[in-house]
């Protein structure tokens, strides 16, 4: 009984967040874009000035609601507690690269599914991509890979990644001359919806999040892992209620060409996903999962966190990122380098080990 | 006895999996996340197990039996 519920739970909260999210697009927000952690991420790295490419910068509420809501959540369910320790610099390198794969294909796990809804087949590269990385991540994990083990820290840890947030917040209200917003047509950072609609969706997204653990990676490792549905019903909740949202506010467009923010470069758009599938895989959780985890106190999740952020900046700042023009030679380079890197860290963190391991000591 | 204890996902389950391998009737996993907590009652429970949860000052003890 209570099994049931459990996945009624997901469901609707995927329903929920699918409708908020091609929602956000109709207000604002670029289109088949009402989330993306990578771009939202990489707009408030823009913003922060971290890199200088004044297309993609502004600083988004909606990464600023998810992980307040997700903090509060567990705020007020007593699941708030300050851990890490658990491989930070591993973790710092998986979310650098994660992004990498992320600008690549233009968009996280969660956008990928949002394109879909909007009739972007290109996504359908990413798709295949994306799986092919959690097989290969479920291959290491399957022959023992652990980053071993988060302890419980002081009290403060947990609490600095959302007061950044909250710090952040307060800068995108004030307008500070340091910070940068992409003027008016020059791309899509400049376009969004209202900061209180944004922040109210992070905020709603946050809470949904945490509460059902929905993870866009977790879905299909657990499906192969353990035939478990629950998260991957999440995602395809998410997917319907955006395709039908779009369907009646207009945002469905079926093809290739012309897509908003997205290239056709299919194996680029596959390999893209297959580093962050991959990625992910062995850091336990999709972008929007560690940011919510970061909500929960979880230090690691936040090491991540920046090292998305700073992978978003390197790839402005050297022209990694992909355009709606296709990807670039630098891009596809650091894709490849990006792909090796995470399976050398799936094979250390595998094979190379000093001392016997929890999984191993089981 | 599993201890899961700081493991990300999807450890705790993967742990869990291969100690039940064994077939026996009564096994305990240690975790301190609500997150595996959950995950692990639930493939206990699709295994035909039953789970009692126990917490014990941040952790949780799972009671996984026939």
């Amino acid at each position: 009984m209570e099994k049931k519920n459990d996945k009624l739970m997901i469901i609707i909260a995927g329903l929920i967040i699918g409708v908020i999210a091609a929602g956000l697009a109709f207000l604002g927000n670029p289109k088949n874009m009402g989330f993306c952690i990578a771009c939202f991420l990489r707009d408030t790295a823009g913003g922060l000035g971290l890199h200088r490419a004044a297309p993609v910068q502004y600083i988004r509420p909606e990464i600023i609601g998810i992980v307040i809501g997700a903090f509060c959540a567990a705020f007020a369910k007593k699941e708030f507690s300050s851990k890490g320790g658990s491989a930070p610099m591993t973790r710092f390198v998986l979310g650098f690269f994660a992004m990498v794969g992320c600008l690549m294909f233009l968009g996280c796990p969660f956008r990928m599914i949002l394109r879909l809804a909007g009739g972007d087949w290109n996504a359908i590269f990413g798709l295949v991509g994306f799986a092919a990385g959690i097989l290969c991540g479920i291959f290491f994990l399957k022959n023992g890979y652990s980053l071993k083990r988060t302890y419980s820290l002081t009290k403060a840890e947990g609490y600095i990644l959302p007061i950044m947030e909250v710090v952040i917040f307060v800068l995108l209200l004030v307008k500070p001359a340091f910070i940068f917003f992409s003027e008016e047509g020059a791309g899509p950072g400049a376009m969004h919806a209202a900061i209180g609609a944004s922040l109210a969706a992070g905020l709603v997204v946050g809470v949904l999040a945490q509460r059902t653990r929905l993870c866009m990676v977790g879905g299909m490792r657990d499906m192969i892992l353990f035939k478990e549905s629950r998260l991957l019903l999440g995602f395809l909740a998410i997917l319907v209620a955006a395709f039908v949202t779009n369907l009646i506010l207009g945002g469905f467009h079926a093809g290739f060409t012309e897509q908003p923010v997205a290239h056709t470069d299919g194996l680029w758009n596959c390999l893209g996903m297959l580093l962050v599938g991959f990625a992910c895989v062995l850091l336990g959780g999709c972008p929007l999962r560690q940011l919510v985890m970061s909500g929960e106190g979880n230090a690691d999740s936040a090491v991540t966190v920046l090292g998305l952020m700073v992978g978003a900046a390197f790839c402005h700042n050297f022209g990694l990122a992909s355009s709606g023009e296709g990807p670039t030679p630098a891009g596809k380079i650091a894709v490849i380098i990006g792909i090796v890197v995470v399976a050398l860290i799936g094979v250390v963190n595998t094979y190379v080990k000093d001392e016997k391991t929890a999984a191993e000591a089981a | 006895m599993v201890d899961a204890r700081g493991l990300s996902c999807p450890m705790p389950v993967m742990m869990t999996q291969k100690a039940m391998k064994s077939k026996e009737d009564y096994y305990e996993v240690l975790v301190d996340n609500k997150t595996p907590c959950e995950n692990v009652t639930r493939y206990a429970q699709s295994q035909g197990y039953n789970v009692e949860v126990e917490e014990k000052g941040g952790d949780y003890l799972l009671r996984i039996s026939k």
